[in-house]
């Protein structure tokens, strides 16, 4: 493999990045659109190529890249080095295919907005710093690339930075990642002090080589890379900015909040291995985080209203699938997830952002229904997706799903039995609350208004529900009135010439792309007792090699998979057939539902007051101590009072001095004479000695 | 032979005279005269001190001095007849351009 072109895959993204960040504003939008695809869909060959490769027989396990020495201090060095391993290869497939499908469906969903080329340009900025996360081969160059899709977040979320809300949620996700970099942070001063390095395979090569380096010290370790990850991955209880991030355009919500940043958590656990592994305590939090963060984030997501945020929960509880999959040391399962996952949720965000698109910008689901016939692509690729995050066979997501729920059965004791049934259970709610998503949104009454949409107005004017938190979640698209409508479309809704619409292909190619991947992405990964050959465990192995691998297949283990994934299917159409009830058959129940458990719904709804709590616990206690001890006596007695003091006795020394200048040519004169008289004085009866002075008189 | 120290008395009370008469009076010619006196003091004591140590040095210093307060005192002169042509006035008090 040729590494000019292994280089190429994070700088070309960047050269992007500058030419459409220095120039764009003159470009017309084609050759915007033009640099970012260019500058994405040639890293996705090269990692074609190199999946190609890697693939064929005879290559090495691992090869890497050194480029120019980085930090060399006494023996401690950091290159800009990069390692490319059967891990990384999968991630960058994720990061660079996924990613090129978004910008493609970016430039239609993108087309009528301001800022078409600041928004390519961060996302080719993304780009970038996602490659070198996962190309990078020692931590320090990791939390580059870790820290920059952070930055490149903050700037997408805040995209529409007039909005009030968007500028916060962009605030609120850096400094929240800020909480969780620096558990990181000391993670990696804690291995430069005892591994002398930040290299991974000399770190992992020293974890290697000493068996008996067990105990707290890596416990440490690994649990303060866990609060980086918690951070970056959106786990309790730093999951607060992920569905606060919904306020970036639907595109950025798909890439970065959906399949590739956010799972940066979840690869850098899956990395980090060797040490994990040799804390079993840590692995147990990561794995207790995870499914906690699973169970929860699914019932919030189970009453949310805005399409995206129950994306957004659905997100946050599939990433915590993941990192039960890595808790339990079934690291290729929890990879394996995050790739299905990256296909079927970036799929549910498109296709969401393509209901949004032709809804105008709304995003209340209590607004939208009957959307089926309308716009039939947008519907049967989300139902691939919808089937294949319920965990429905022979979708993506069942595959990897129940590889993970079955290696956390496997791990045994109560603890495994436990994170099973929660796993289990949650996965039923998973199934519940897209399938709500789903009916609410294609099936039933249309329940938008057509006629203000045609004309562009605000849908929800006329609107008799009890809408009133969604209006601050639009996007700007609802002011956007003048839409180029394609022919075809306007044959079939003459009455609403500008009414509900499918989208663009450029829109609907990725869709249908996605689709097939969550449809058949999950085949790659089929377990012996499904008939499969484990494929994807394979592919990992000489990376998790040494963990307890691929479990060795009985019968009695078949007849366990094949019953436990049984029973995670049943789990899953119970969900499926409670929605079909309350939200197709009988589409009352649930308003009555909700006003019966009241209290249950409340705390549902709100979240269970979590942003709340936050808000009483930590933010007020810091911006009190803010104000009070850093603002008012820190800054407003001592900063503010030295350089009052200062100033004040500069000031009177002014005052004074400026007395004498009066401007009064005599009493210059006379401050001349006096000074002369005073200096005489001095050497008279200080420097020349009276008794020497008497004798020199007298000779 | 008169002591060296009625001299420099005589200077001293001079110098003074000088001083004083520069710091209280307004008339800009007398200020000029007052000058010269205080420089008149100081070459009485160059002349003392020189005769004292019966050295010539002093004495040419006394020349450099009378020479400098002479091209002093044209300079002098003429700014002082300027002043006056505009200012209409010899009072240094209504001399204050500068000040305001």
């Amino acid at each position: 493999m040729n590494d000019t072109l292994l280089w190429l895959i994070p700088t070309l993204p960047f050269a992007g990045f500058l030419v459409n960040g220095t120039l764009g504003r003159k470009f017309p939008r084609a050759l915007v659109a033009t640099v970012a695809l260019v500058a994405t869909l040639i890293p996705a060959l090269i990692v074609l190529k190199l999946w190609i490769f890697m693939k064929s027989a005879g290559a090495p396990e691992q090869f890497s890249l050194t480029g120019a020495p980085w930090i060399s201090i006494s023996g401690f060095q950091v290159n800009f080095a990069f390692a490319i391993d059967h891990l990384t290869l999968v991630m960058l497939g994720v990061v660079t295919g996924v990613g090129f499908l978004i910008h493609v469906y970016s430039v239609g969903y993108m087309a009528e907005e301001e800022g078409f080329w600041r928004f390519f340009a961060y996302l080719n900025l993304f780009m970038f710093f996602m490659s070198v996360l996962v190309l990078a081969s020692s931590f320090l160059l990791l939390f580059v690339g870790w820290e920059g899709v952070g930055l490149a977040s903050y700037l997408l979320i805040g995209f529409y930075f007039r909005r009030d809300s968007a500028a916060n949620a962009g605030k609120k996700a850096f400094i929240v990642n800020r909480i969780g970099d620096f558990g990181f942070l000391l993670a990696m001063f804690l291995l430069i002090w005892h591994f002398g390095s930040l290299d991974f395979a000399s770190v992992f090569g020293q974890v290697n080589a000493a068996p008996g380096l067990t105990g707290g010290f890596l416990t440490a370790i690994c649990l303060l890379l866990f609060v980086g990850a918690v951070g970056k991955s959106a786990q309790i209880p730093l999951y607060i900015w992920l569905p606060d991030a919904m306020e970036g355009p639907t595109p950025v919500s798909a890439l970065i909040h959906a399949a590739t940043m956010v799972t940066a958590g979840v690869y850098m656990v899956a990395r980090c291995h060797v040490l994990f592994d040799r804390s079993p305590s840590a692995l147990a939090v990561v794995a207790i985080i995870g499914c906690a963060t699973a169970l929860f984030a699914a019932t919030i997501g189970c009453v949310q209203h805005d399409i995206k945020r129950v994306l957004a929960y659905s997100t946050v509880s599939q990433l915590g699938y993941m990192f039960l999959g890595c808790g339990v040391a079934a690291y290729s399962a929890g990879i394996f997830h995050l790739m299905t996952h990256a296909f079927f949720k970036a799929l549910l965000f498109l296709a969401a952002g393509s209901v949004i698109h032709a809804l105008r910008g709304e995003q209340d689901m209590r607004v939208m229904g009957g959307l089926r016939k309308r716009i039939p692509i947008t519907f049967w690729t989300m139902t691939a997706a919808v089937f294949a995050i319920s965990g429905i066979p022979p979708f993506a997501g069942f595959f990897s799903k129940d590889e993970i729920l079955y290696r956390t059965f496997m791990r045994g004791g109560a603890l495994g039995y436990t994170l099973w049934a929660i796993g289990v259970l949650t996965a039923g709610i998973t199934s519940f609350y897209m399938f709500r998503l789903w009916f609410k949104t294609f099936f039933g009454e249309p329940r938008f208004d057509e006629a203000s949409l045609a004309q562009g107005h605000d849908a929800h004017a006329t609107h008799e529900e009890e809408l009133a938190p969604v209006h601050a979640h639009r996007e700007t698209h609802a002011v956007m009135l003048a839409e180029p409508e394609e022919p075809e479309h306007d044959k079939g809704q003459v009455a609403h010439p500008h009414g509900v619409h499918e989208s663009p292909w450029v829109m609907t190619l990725p869709l249908i792309i996605l689709g097939v991947l969550s449809v058949i992405g999950g085949w790659v990964g089929i377990s012996s007792a499904l008939g499969g050959h484990n494929e994807f465990d394979r592919f990992l192995e000489p990376v998790f090699a040494g963990v307890n691998g691929v479990a060795t297949v009985t019968e009695a283990s078949r007849g366990l998979e094949l019953g436990l994934a049984g029973i995670s299917v049943l789990v899953a159409l119970l969900g499926v057939f409670v929605a079909y009830v309350l939200y197709y058959r009988k589409p009352g129940t649930a308003a009555s539902l909700a006003q019966r458990f009241r209290g249950l719904y409340s705390l549902l709804d709100h979240k269970y007051w979590v942003d709340e709590i936050y808000g009483r616990l930590i933010v007020s206690p810091i911006l009190m101590l803010s104000r009070v001890v850093l603002g008012g006596l820190v800054d407003g007695v001592i900063v503010q009072g030295t350089a009052a003091t200062l100033a004040g006795s500069t000031r009177g020394l002014g005052w004074l001095a400026r007395r004498m200048q009066s401007g009064n040519i005599r009493s210059y004169a006379g401050w001349l004479a006096l000074g002369a008289a005073a200096v005489i004085a001095i050497v008279l009866f200080v420097f020349v000695h009276p008794a020497h002075a008497t004798v020199t008189i007298t000779r | 032979m008169v002591s060296i120290t009625y001299y420099l008395i005589l200077a001293a009370i001079l110098f003074s005279i000088g001083v004083c008469a520069f710091l209280i009076k307004r008339n800009v010619i007398t200020i000029f005269m007052s000058i010269e006196l205080m420089l008149n003091a100081v070459n009485l004591t160059f002349i003392a001190f020189a005769h004292m140590w019966h050295r010539i040095d002093g004495q040419i210093f006394v020349f450099f001095v009378m020479v400098v307060a002479a091209a002093e005192a044209a300079v002098g002169l003429a700014i002082i007849i300027a002043l006056f042509r505009v200012r209409q006035t010899l009072n240094v008090d209504q001399v204050n351009l500068m000040k305001d």
